[in-house]
């Protein structure tokens, strides 16, 4: 028997995350958004469109160019009570208001000794692959996963957009809510009603035995198709996604790789000081006596991403490179006694 | 027959030639990116042609330019050639910026031209600190090197533009900040976003003078963008120049412009600079209708010889991902492949 709560629909990211916006706006009129081009323009990548129609523009806020002044506004409006939740067009951009996020949407609370939360969500796109070239192309997420007093969520399917979303724009906590580019059009099915996801909790999406792969945002996406395919050649994979980066649920992970034994990284980011290092230094203190073999990670090649397509390519993780890895991985018995 | 001109007639006539150019490149780079040719972001100089002809014809080879990402005819004009800042828009090792960069990322340091950026105001800190070595490099006189910055309207909102600019009034540096006006940052109304919509105004807090001059006269461009540089380059005084443009079309090739009323689409064609400059020529018998006709059709042919030496280059290789990772040899620099292990012991 099928109750309301059941049923689902099938949606674009994008759609999702309107979804979301258009629920919040509607349950509380504290809640307004700011940014660039997301009311008259309908947003760079339509995620607002329609809102402006429906709230008006002093729900819907175009801003000038000005990202270190549109992020910090909302700060300030945020410690006064409304609930902005801000779009900055791309991640990349957020470098211009990094002082705001970091100096002070991430300290207010902390260092004056809990007076005052900032209750509010910045969203953004990250992610490569469109050739946009080295400058608009980042996976800059650990920058904010690095920093206390931020919370930091990463998405990878229409229903934990929207979820999350949700669950972001009623936390107390400034909430970087991390996009990406290539997801907007990828569908999945998104359950009714309003039901904020737990901001801090990864999730098993796929169950495996012989080995892990964690992953995040886009890189979900290709490990659960990688696992799918590889499960029809009778490879058993499990697939965890972080969903938050920042808290990161270190025992859903830690339990996981007890249990496989081998675990991946699968990250759009740069290797070096990654998501992946983090993960890997989990084990180590989680999982190090269940290891069969040192973890792996899989992430985009240390350079400016160059605009060029061949050489894109081959700098960012694809589904081959992450076939590979777990192909050497399960031939490697390095821990195995 | 060769008719005689003068020479303020045989300059105009090739301005008009350079301002076709601009036009029919960016016609050709959109269709290139209709036939997936180039990909990426790709923002034209289409209804700017006056401005940008009459800004780089003041501008002298030993001069330093630097712009945003609507940079393909400030590339045209600075002289790069036409076949490679093509190659750049097709991501071939044969562009300008080894196809690193595409269209928004074109550089030429032997032609002064030290880039175009994507990211809204990021020209602007460091044309002003290429201002600042040229202080340490020689005296101040009309021989003297001066920095061009040019920008969009939207990018005067940004906190860089007015950091820049008391830098530079502080430092009293060299340099003409350019403001292309066309009156739109993408969706955005000059009038929305700007609290001082008068832009040339800006410069005042910094007691920088300001000068708005026509957009789509590429004369009075010229004569503006001399006499600011002039200041610049004897009196190392920072200058602030509007030009008042439009924008043909959406602001990067694949925005349909929604957001504009016909009315508004209707008034930045009536002042389309290139017809209004060819229909001069001809109604003041500067040009005959065949002579214009034989321009055009040049500057097609060299169009569609760029488009050919773009298509014939070579696409950078795989192996080549990790050239230019450092100016500097260093020891451990990774270069791990996606996947590829990053500890290996001998
Ligand atoms: C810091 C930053 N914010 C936002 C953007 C996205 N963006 C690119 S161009 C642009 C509009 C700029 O308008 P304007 O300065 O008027 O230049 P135009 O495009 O009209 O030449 C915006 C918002 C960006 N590239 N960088
Ligand atoms: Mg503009």
């Amino acid at each position: 028997m099928s109750t309301e709560a059941d049923k689902t629909t099938l949606v674009t990211y994008r759609q999702a995350l309107n979804d979301a916006l258009r629920s919040e706006m509607s349950r509380d009129d504290k809640v307004i958004l700011v940014g660039e081009e997301i009311g008259i323009f309908e947003g760079s990548y339509k995620i607002t469109a329609g809102l402006l129609t429906e709230f008006g523009p002093e729900r819907v806020r175009d801003t000038p160019i000005a990202e270190e002044g549109f992020v910090g506004a909302a700060i300030g409006a945020a410690m006064l009570g409304m609930r902005p939740v801000v779009e900055i067009m791309t991640l990349n951009f957020s470098l211009i208001a990094i002082d705001q996020i970091v100096n002070h949407a991430a300290k207010i609370y902390g260092m004056f000794g809990g007076q005052q939360s900032v209750p509010m969500v910045i969203r953004m796109p990250g992610g490569g692959g469109q050739q946009l070239a080295a400058t608009h192309s980042q996976n800059l997420e650990v920058w904010y996963a690095h920093v206390p007093g931020l919370k930091v969520v990463a998405p990878s399917t229409p229903a934990d957009a929207k979820a999350l979303l949700l669950a972001a724009i009623r936390d107390d906590d400034p909430v970087i809510f991390l996009e990406n580019l290539a997801l907007y059009n990828t569908k999945g099915e998104v359950p009714a009603g309003d039901v904020p996801a737990e901001i801090g909790r990864a999730a098993v999406v796929k169950e495996g035995t012989d080995l892990t792969v964690i992953a995040y945002s886009r890189a979900t996406t290709i490990a659960v198709e990688v696992a799918r395919q590889m499960a029809e050649e009778g490879i058993s994979v499990e697939v965890v996604d972080l969903r938050s980066l920042r808290p990161l649920d270190r025992p859903t992970i830690c339990a996981s790789v007890r249990k496989t034994g081998r675990a991946v990284v699968l990250e759009d980011d740069w290797l070096s000081y990654g998501i992946g290092a983090e993960i890997s230094a989990t084990l180590m203190e989680g999982a190090f006596d269940y290891l069969d073999a040192p973890v792996r990670r899989v992430a985009a090649a240390e350079v400016p991403l160059p605009y060029a397509k061949p050489l894109e390519r081959r700098a960012l993780p694809d589904a081959g490179d992450l076939r590979r890895v777990i192909l050497e991985l399960l031939d490697d018995t390095s821990f195995e006694s | 027959m060769k008719q005689s001109r003068t020479a303020e007639a045989d300059q105009l006539v090739e301005f008009y030639r350079r301002m076709v150019l601009i036009r029919k490149f960016e016609l050709s780079a959109d269709q290139m990116y209709k036939r997936a040719k180039v990909g990426g972001y790709c923002h034209l100089n289409l209804g700017e042609e006056a401005s940008v002809v009459g800004l780089m014809d003041a501008l002298r080879p030993t001069d330093y330019l630097f712009t945003n990402y609507r940079d393909h005819g400030y590339a045209l004009m600075r002289g790069m050639d036409t076949g490679k800042v093509m190659a750049e828009l097709f991501g071939k090792s044969t562009g300008v910026s080894k196809g690193r960069g595409g269209s928004m990322h074109l550089f030429d340091t032997e032609k002064r031209m030290l880039g175009g950026y994507g990211i809204v105001g990021g020209q602007i800190p460091p044309a002003t600190g290429a201002a600042l070595a040229l202080t340490y490099r020689g005296a101040p006189g009309p021989d003297a090197e001066a920095v061009m910055c040019q920008m969009g309207d939207g990018t005067t909102n940004i906190g860089a533009f007015h950091e820049s600019l008391n830098l530079a009034a502080v430092w009293s540096l060299p340099i003409v900040y350019v403001v292309i006006n066309n009156r739109l940052g993408m969706g955005t109304t000059v009038e929305m976003a700007a609290g001082e919509p008068e832009l040339y105004k800006r410069g005042a807090s910094y007691r920088i003078p300001g000068v708005r001059a026509d957009g789509g006269d590429v004369l009075a461009v010229r004569q503006a963008a001399t006499e600011a540089l002039d200041q610049a380059r004897t009196e190392r005084r920072p200058a602030l120049l509007e030009l008042m443009s439009y924008r043909l079309r959406g602001h990067s090739v694949v925005d349909p412009a929604r957001y504009r009323s016909a009315a508004d689409v209707e008034t930045a064609q009536k002042a389309d600079p290139v017809p209004a400059l060819r229909a001069q020529l001809i109604a003041d018998g500067t040009l005959t209708e065949k002579q214009a006709a034989a321009i055009e059709t040049k500057v097609d042919g060299e169009v569609a010889a760029a488009v050919a030496f773009a298509d014939a280059g070579p696409d950078p290789t795989p192996d080549q991902l990790f050239d230019y990772a450092y100016a500097t040899p260093v020891p451990n620099a990774p270069t791990a492949l996606p996947g590829e292990r990053m500890v290996v012991l001998p």
